[in-house]
């Protein structure tokens, strides 16, 4: 199977999967690029394991067709099937040792005996396990465990990986390691992936594509820096951890900036739209520093300085979020806790909100497009 | 007679080779065994098939399944009995009150309770794992090969259930068996008739003989049960 170069490597059309009255996933059109790796980002019960488990040709589809490189393949599929492989949030490795489980898709697959051992190795060497092919499978920690599924999967050389939340289960620093370390893996070896998750900063790291998926539909689809940095509704900004996007409109555009108008506050963004463009604006919390008003502000390259009160401080993990604002302009700072103490944070203080034109994602604000 | 004398006279036909209660234990253990064989030769499939399927069928022969469990192995002696009767519709194959008929009656009485555990088992198995045997390369064979690998122990447990089973029920056997001396003389139907017969020495040492197996099977499936690690991810 030899895709072309404006083919994707897998595309699903017109599924529709029903389970219950009250869950239907309905999918018109996804692709998966060759090479790349997107995310099915959603909040739990959206469909995306479902969406996985179908385009993975594990699960029938009501109606539509899934396409591996053009041709039409399905469940009853073995030949589609074997050039897929699947990591699960559970890495479900069975008895016996960590290399007789990497080998097992080998084994299954009818791959010859003499050939298994060296794929084995190099497999397990890819994950950084390599001398741990001797080891119980079922005697390894979360993270270990988790990098044998992949190992196992790799060694098969799939044109597509699978993944469903790979990395829900562990703990929040080791995620963080194995989510860089699934990052490394996938994009050196050019793998191409679909990779299923609920956290955004996962898909982030992860993904260079993503689609949301909600109630069993699609509501974005991107490169995930977009998806994930301007979400294009306020549903889709609540998701990701963000207010709202800002609406405005396009004052001037000169030197690879445009100025913006969002009710009647001006912002950079780096861009190039003529004036007059309706346009959707996105800052993630994390770009926005807070300074008391009155104080000194460092002289520094950020162009956005809005004097604006703070509207609510709520705890997110070890820092907090402060949403500010005044009118209908709404924005939220990610701020350490010695921060809020320090600066005295606390709703109707006044403030300035600063962040550089480049922290600001921008797109023409196509309302037509807007999907609630 | 008093108990220790009972105890006693037991003791001695367990070590009296002239007893006869040997070729009834041997005899017992061969009907059980087959049929406890051919149980879970049906009962595993079905029991797969009742565990990991999700049709209308399939819930609808898993209760039929759940009822045989709680069927008394009498009324399976009966059922068999009227299949090989004259006039039952085996009639003509002439094998009332024979060895096949009494394997036939406790294969009845096993082939549901191997079946039922073993789906219990196999349904305890999570989906993600059989599809990741499936994405993994695994036909339908080498995925149900992997699942009851991985519900091994429950399977055994079936296993072992059914031939405890059959080789302590007596009314199945008695009815199709006909107790006939040297020929469908069991432990169980042996001990029924030299008790009523007040040759309660011979009925001890079977007794204790048919608790020994018992103490035996269980023992093994205590064994199975805690055996190995379960995958715990």
């Amino acid at each position: 199977m030899n895709a072309s170069a404006s083919t994707p490597l897998l595309r699903a059309e017109g599924l529709r999967v029903s389970y219950t009255d009250r869950f239907t996933l309905d999918i018109e059109c996804l692709d998966v690029p060759e090479g790349g790796t997107l995310a099915l980002l959603g909040p739990s019960g959206s469909g995306k394991s479902t969406l996985l488990r179908v385009l993975g040709l594990l699960e029938q589809p009501d109606s539509g067709r899934v396409l591996l490189a053009g041709k039409r393949v399905d469940t009853r599929s073995r030949e589609g099937r074997l050039e897929m492989a699947a990591v699960f949030q559970n890495p479900y490795l069975f008895h016996g040792t960590v290399a007789e489980n990497v080998a097992l898709g080998l084994r299954l697959r009818g791959v010859p005996r003499s050939e298994r051992p060296g794929r084995v190795e190099a497999s397990l060497e890819r994950v950084g396990l390599s001398d741990m092919g001797d080891a119980s499978a079922l005697r390894l920690s979360g993270g270990e465990a988790q990098r044998v599924a992949l190992a196992r999967a790799l060694v098969l050389a799939p044109k597509v990986l699978l993944l469903d939340e790979p990395l829900t289960s562990l703990d929040a620093p080791l995620k963080r390691d194995m989510m860089v370390e699934f990052s490394r893996i996938l994009h050196h070896g050019g793998t191409t992936a679909v990779y299923v998750t609920h956290d955004q900063e996962e898909a982030g790291v992860v993904a260079d594509r993503a689609a949301v998926l909600r109630d069993g539909r699609i509501v974005a689809e991107g490169p995930v820096e977009d998806v994930i940095g301007l979400p294009r509704d306020d549903w889709l900004a609540g998701f990701v951890g963000m207010e709202p996007p800002l609406r405005g409109t396009v004052l001037s555009a000169e030197d690879g900036a445009i100025h913006v108008d969002c009710d009647g506050v001006e912002i950079v963004a780096v861009g190039a739209l003529p004036a007059g463009t309706p346009v959707r604006l996105g800052i993630r919390p994390e770009d926005v520093a807070l300074v008391k008003e009155g104080e000194d502000i460092p002289a520094t390259s950020i162009r956005n300085l809005i004097h604006t009160e703070v509207l609510s401080v709520s705890p997110r993990g070890a820092t907090y979020v402060v949403t500010v604002g005044h009118g209908s302009l709404r924005l939220a700072a990610s701020v350490s806790r010695a921060a809020v103490r320090e600066l005295s944070i606390a709703p109707e203080v006044a403030v300035v909100a600063a962040f550089k034109a480049t922290a600001v994602r921008v797109t023409a604000d196509d309302r037509a497009e807007v999907m609630v | 007679m008093d108990l220790a004398t009972l105890i006693s006279e037991a003791a001695r036909l367990l070590f009296d080779p002239d007893s006869g209660l040997w070729e009834r234990v041997a005899l017992s253990l061969l009907v059980s065994a087959t049929a406890g064989a051919h149980g879970a030769l049906s009962g595993l499939p079905l029991g797969y098939t009742l565990g990991t399927g999700r049709s209308r069928a399939t819930r609808g022969m898993h209760g039929l399944v759940n009822t045989g469990m709680s069927l008394p192995p009498v009324v399976a002696g009966l059922f068999v009995f009227m299949l090989l009767s004259r006039s039952g519709p085996l009639g003509d194959l002439g094998l009332l009150y024979s060895r096949p008929a009494m394997v036939l009656a406790q294969f009845v009485i096993a082939t549901p309770l191997v079946a039922g555990v073993t789906a219990a088992a196999v349904a305890s198995v999570p989906l993600d794992l059989r599809l990741q045997a499936r994405s993994l390369g695994a036909n339908r064979l080498q995925e149900a090969w992997l699942t009851v690998r991985e519900a091994r122990r429950g399977v055994a447990a079936a296993i072992i259930a059914g031939f405890g089973a059959v080789i302590s029920e007596v009314g199945a056997v008695m009815l199709v068996g006909g107790n006939i001396e040297g020929s469908t003389r069991v432990m169980t139907t042996a001990i029924v008739l030299e008790t009523r017969q007040g040759r309660f020495g011979t009925a001890v040492a079977l007794g204790l003989i048919l608790v020994g197996i018992a103490m035996l099977v269980n023992g093994m499936l205590t064994v199975v049960q805690h055996s190995g690690v379960r995958y715990e991810r």
